[in-house]
């Protein structure tokens, strides 16, 4: 049976259903209700954005001020009134030396993505220039034998960010290979299930830090010989330790919770047991399994941040950090540009998950 | 009739003696379950004896707990005994198989595949060395045979309770068992759908003749299906109350089983027992 594909479809499917309400808007055939729905779905939460928006810019006004007041107020205290006067000046020029260092606006944030974008493309285009002009170089190095000369000038945020994307998604893959066929066989088997029930109980609540210690510990010691930089190794090991919990736990539950009569049926029929795990169990728990994978998924990501920081493994985490100890003019509102780019990320890897979720299960309700 | 002049003719007799040995397809001898509770023993089933014929259609009545489903799940071998034996054709039976096709009070296909591919499922399992179109083939018909020849590659989550029923039937005629047992499997429909489904069951029956234990609450669908109606007593310990023969004659349809004299007799039967 073919089924057509429609706009109202697709977005429902990815969790976006909204949008089909504007198109309707647009082609007229919208009535009172839709018209309720569509209020409470885009103009509510647009409303709130710009409330948002608003208090954080009054907010960060008035911190500005109360520092500014602070900065003047310690002149007039410690050198008089001249050097009140200056300081006063120099805050209103805006002068990098005495300009207070406190929350930045959302003007302020937002001139700083544009300045990472525009950084972006510099950094991208010389990226491009420095290979069109080793293009010829390298291919004669590589007929030699010899290693391609690469880039090696400072990563843009934009290579940051697909630096950090490669890291959890290694580090998801890690959680999924480990978590699942062992989450199988734990739920199918209570012996196994006791077997590791004191290990999931302990490792599961371990924090990040500890664990990207402990992989760093074993990591090293494992690549002594190798000169290459161990970073991205240790950080996404680290991410898939963090995060394979959640999607390890559900898969065990779903695996030993299959509905008894499917399995009433599977013994009827005499299926294998080969038959049994991939005709019965799996397609059954794949509701719990893919929502432990959505949990593993933002879990890594959450923590991806922290352990870049700790492994100096270029990435997001990175920035941050970098960002936070050069303390310069920009650098607070480009750590809230990251906040930003990491949080809606962080979502629309969510929606993957769902629109994947949606794809492969039976179970349509479920998904939330 | 037939079996008389064979139980004339030979001396084969079984030691409990009902019916020659090789007519009997499903022999229940001394059968106990008892499940052990805190508070000692309890016994569901005790000294149950009961012999099926081949290509017999027996429905088995009684009140809410009396053991029945427990019965039929021992049956099926999806219950471990605690005392007797189950032989189907004199073999002992050792757990669940293909000979004994079972349909589910619920309809329990795997949501997320298509009605074909639940009978599948089945199909492929008894008929391996079958080529995938004869398979393909078998389960067609029997799809075909339950009305759902438009439906074949619907997905069963897609599908309404009566029609998932309909493939539970098929999928449970397909793999073409000894036994068949079925577990009040139109409890959870309409009345409107649950006569529907009697007379594609009856139909389909009719023409395959396999041996078929159902357990009912509803006392004219086991007259209507039954060659012999099971009226078992209330549990603890529940037995085989009364057995009532019915001698309608077969192929049947509702309206001459509803006008025949005898059809009033046997419903009083059956309710002075369930209110006994």
């Amino acid at each position: 049976m073919k089924q057509s594909l429609t706009l109202g479809k697709v977005t429902k499917f990815i969790g976006l259903g909204f949008l089909s309400t504007i198109k309707d808007l647009f082609t007229g055939n919208i009535d009172k209700e839709d018209f309720k729905t569509l209020l409470r779905k885009t103009i509510v939460p647009l409303a709130s954005i710009l409330l948002f928006i608003g208090l954080w810019h009054m907010g960060a006004k008035a911190l500005y001020n109360k520092e500014a007041d602070f900065k003047i107020e310690k002149a007039l205290t410690d050198q008089g009134q001249a050097a009140a006067d200056a300081m006063e000046a120099c805050i209103a020029s805006g002068d990098v030396s005495c300009k207070p260092n406190t929350l930045p606006s959302p003007s302020q944030v937002w001139d700083s993505y544009k300045s990472l974008l525009r950084d972006h493309n510099i950094i991208a285009a010389d990226k491009a220039a420095f290979k069109e002009k080793t293009a010829a170089l390298n291919e004669k190095r590589v007929a030699d034998g010899l290693d391609e000369i690469t880039y090696t000038g400072r990563p843009s945020f934009v290579d940051q960010i697909f630096r950090s994307l490669k890291t959890v998604f290694a580090g998801f893959l890690l959680a999924l290979l480990i978590a699942v066929p062992l989450g199988i066989f734990i739920g199918l088997s209570p012996t196994l299930k006791s077997a590791f029930n004191w290990f999931i109980q302990i490792f599961k609540p371990v924090s990040p830090v500890v664990w990207y210690l402990l992989v760093f510990m074993i990591v090293k010691t494992l690549l002594i010989d190798s000169n290459e930089d161990s970073s991205f190794t240790i950080s996404f090991i680290s991410v898939g330790l963090c995060s394979m919990w959640a999607t390890l736990v559900n898969t065990a539950m779903g695996v030993s919770s299959v509905d008894k009569d499917y399995i009433n049926v599977a013994k009827v029929l005499k299926l294998g047991s080969f038959q049994k795990i991939f005709k019965v169990v799996l397609p059954s728990s794949l509701p719990l399994i893919f929502t432990g994978l959505k949990i593993t998924l933002s879990v890594a990501w959450m923590v991806l941040i922290a352990i870049e920081l700790l492994a100096q493994s270029p990435g997001l985490g990175l920035f941050v950090w970098e960002e936070f100890q050069n303390g310069a003019n920009d650098s607070n509102a480009k750590i809230i540009v990251a906040m930003f780019v990491i949080g809606i990320i962080g979502f629309l890897l969510d929606r993957l998950m769902l629109t994947i979720q949606n794809w492969v299960s039976f179970d349509k309700t479920d998904a939330i | 009739m037939s079996t008389i002049i064979e139980q004339n003719q030979s001396n084969i007799i079984t030691d409990n003696g009902l019916f020659p040995s090789n007519e009997v397809m499903l022999d229940l001898k001394n059968l106990k379950k008892v499940y052990p509770t805190p508070k000692g023993d309890y016994v569901v089933l005790e000294d149950l004896n009961l012999q099926i014929r081949k290509e017999e259609f027996v429905t088995i009545i009684g009140h809410s707990g009396c053991g029945k489903t427990t019965m039929l799940s021992m049956i099926a071998g999806l219950n471990p005994i605690s005392g007797g034996r189950i032989s189907v054709l004199g073999k002992q039976i050792k757990g669940p198989g293909p000979d004994r096709g079972v349909i589910f009070q619920a309809p329990s296909l795997m949501p997320w595949m298509t009605a074909l591919q639940n009978v599948l499922l089945g199909v492929n399992q008894v008929f391996p060395h079958a080529t995938k179109a004869q398979r393909n083939d078998i389960a067609k018909y029997y799809l075909q045979k339950v009305g759902l020849e438009d439906a074949f590659n619907k997905r069963a989550s897609d599908l309404s309770q009566g029609m998932q029923q309909r493939v539970g039937i098929a999928r449970a005629f397909a793999i073409k068992p000894k036994v068949l047992l079925l577990d009040e499997p139109f409890g959870m429909l309409d009345s409107l759908t649950r006569g529907e489904l009697q007379d594609i069951l009856i139909e389909i029956w009719n023409k395959e003749k396999i041996t078929a234990v159902m357990i009912t609450h509803d006392v004219d669908e086991a007259i209507f299906l039954a060659d012999r109606v099971v009226m078992m007593t209330s549990g603890p310990k529940a037995k085989i109350g009364d057995i009532l023969d019915i001698e309608f004659e077969r192929p049947r349809t509702r309206k001459s089983v509803l006008e025949h004299d005898d059809y009033y007799k046997y419903r009083k039967h059956l309710i002075d027992f369930l209110e006994h």
